[in-house]
């Protein structure tokens, strides 16, 4: 690798998933980002009923996104082999985790807002 | 000209000013290197005319070939359309180019044209001698347990209708490579793993031998990854047969027929061979007078400089990609250090100044040892390691990360290089 700038890595990434599937998603997940911050502001609290659920779905997006990685590349569990691999697969098991949490908070959030909720 | 190196100097570090010119550069090639190199020079180029010689309309993906074989992706992962990765602006001649005249500057192809060029790249790739292997031929791949990945998308796509048989059924499997330099020498290491590892997850490797037999002395040409690859192989069980060249196969009788050391034959049964034939120079390279006259005498390889990459007797011609005479450097991770090296050569040409960038023969090889595990192997003209990622990915380590490289990034890194972003 020659350099690793911004650009770059924009471009590696725009040719994995195609420019149009790509800036989809980055769109999708600034949405997301966007809609969590906005039920935050406008509650102005913190649900605690609705981050249990949120809690609840971080394991199930833990494991959503390693059974994913895993599939979409030929891999499996066995082929860990250092620690850097570790590294790797835990964080995707925590962006998954973290991904799930804010995405069924934020859904919860605008489904049913603190007005309605008992 | 004085206009030129004004605006390459006045570019410094921020987004550089193309340089304006009316040279006419002609690429013979439109593979990685010549279309990556196209693209390059498109931006920082104003009023270049660049034209590509090359009659294949298929671009193909090469370093995705091995995945081919090995069943892990279709054919047409690696085929695309050469014309989706040029520039517009640039003229694409799809015909051979069957003649170079280096002093008249001219460039003949089979159609009849004639091209002049002031400065002109040899992007042309090699040639896969297949003639040289008696008895063999491309029509039998697939067929009688005998692979090929080299030759191309279908063929590569056939072998792992053979070596998938063979990963089955068992029985002797010989892996081969040539006596000459070629592209991305880890290929054959890989295609062996590969298939070593199907056979072992289908519980079926005990039912089978395997040897990885080659002219060479050694596993690889950088020591420190020969020794570890030696190691891999002993821990697999694939015994080798080095110091022997394939010469001929038999495929009704499944036997194959090596030079030894000596230059006695051996023969050796198998149920499936891995064929890799010697690979040159195309012809009309060396037909027009540009390679090495004192080295690689059977080969043909551009006469360069191995850190400028331009011609030592002709300083407006530079040789890219596989076709280049320098010691190493035959894959794809090369020609995206060589690009800017030869892009550099020729806007500093143009604009009258002295090329600053040059290279150091980067070779990268992202060595599959398993489904799912490789190496990140990088090393340069010393045989030194030169890790992308110190500390983090170690490079003779068997990591799953860096099989993720080959996997996801490579292709997308290989298409951003493609379009001159990478």
């Amino acid at each position: 690798m020659q350099e690793m700038t911004l650009s770059t890595m924009l471009a590696v990434f725009e040719e994995i998933f195609g420019r149009g599937l790509f800036w989809i998603m980055v769109a999708l997940a600034g949405l997301v980002t966007l809609a969590y911050l906005y039920v935050l502001i406008r509650d102005h609290a913190v649900s605690w009923r609705k981050f249990l659920w949120a809690q609840v779905s971080m394991p199930v997006g833990a494991v959503l996104a390693v059974w994913f990685t895993m599939a979409m590349t030929d891999s499996q569990l066995a082929d860990i082999g250092g620690p850097i691999d570790l590294i790797v697969l835990l964080g995707v098991a925590a962006l998954g985790a973290v991904g799930a949490a804010i995405l069924v908070y934020t859904v919860q959030s605008l489904v049913w807002p603190p007005s309605e909720e008992s | 000209m004085a206009a030129g190196g004004a605006a390459l100097a006045a570019a410094g570090a921020g987004q550089a000013q193309p340089v304006p010119t009316n040279a006419k550069i002609v690429i013979i090639g439109a593979g990685a290197g010549g279309t990556s190199l196209a693209n390059r020079l498109a931006d920082r180029l104003d009023g270049a005319d660049i034209t590509l010689i090359d009659p294949r309309p298929q671009h193909l993906y090469q370093p995705g070939l091995s995945l081919v074989a090995a069943g892990l992706k279709p054919a047409d992962y690696v085929v695309s359309e050469t014309t989706d990765w040029l520039p517009s602006g640039v003229t694409l001649i799809a015909e051979t180019a069957t003649a170079i005249d280096p002093d008249a500057r001219t460039v003949a192809t089979e159609g009849g044209q004639t091209v002049s060029y002031d400065f002109l790249v040899v992007a042309p790739g090699l040639v896969l001698d297949h003639d040289a292997i008696e008895g063999f031929s491309l029509d039998m791949v697939g067929e009688n347990g005998i692979g090929a990945l080299y030759a191309g998308p279908d063929y590569a796509a056939r072998t792992w209708a053979a070596a998938g048989r063979f990963a089955e059924e068992g029985g002797v499997g010989l892996f081969t490579r040539p006596a000459t330099e070629m592209k991305c020498a880890g290929a054959p290491l890989k295609h062996t793993f590969l298939i070593d590892d199907i056979a072992r997850r289908g519980g079926n490797r005990g039912k089978a031998e395997y040897i990885y037999a080659a002219p060479q002395g050694s596993l690889f040409g950088v020591p420190i990854v020969a020794e570890k690859v030696r190691m891999l192989f002993g821990d697999r069980g694939i015994d080798t047969a080095m110091q022997h060249t394939l010469k001929a196969i038999e495929p009704g009788t499944r036997r194959a027929t090596f030079a030894d050391k000596d230059g006695f034959d051996v023969e050796m049964d198998y149920d499936y061979i891995h064929v890799i034939p010697p690979q040159r120079a195309p012809d009309v390279i060396r037909q027009s007078g540009l390679s090495w006259a004192d080295k690689w005498a059977d080969q043909g390889w551009v006469e360069c400089d191995q850190y400028s990459l331009r011609h030592l007797r002709y300083d407006n011609i530079w040789a890219l990609g596989d076709v280049a005479g320098v010691p190493k450097g035959k894959t794809a991770a090369s020609v995206k250090w060589q690009v800017p090296v030869v892009e550099d050569g020729i806007v500093s040409a143009i604009a009258g100044m002295d090329p600053t960038e040059t290279y150091n023969g980067y070779t990268s090889c992202p060595m599959i040892t398993k489904v799912g595990r490789a190496m990140l192997i990088e090393f340069d003209y010393n045989n030194d390691l030169v890790p992308s990622f110190p500390g983090i990915i170690a490079p003779l380590e068997e990591l799953w990360i860096s099989w993720l490289m080959k996997e996801v990034a490579l292709k997308a890194t290989y298409n951003a290089m493609l379009r001159g972003r990478a």
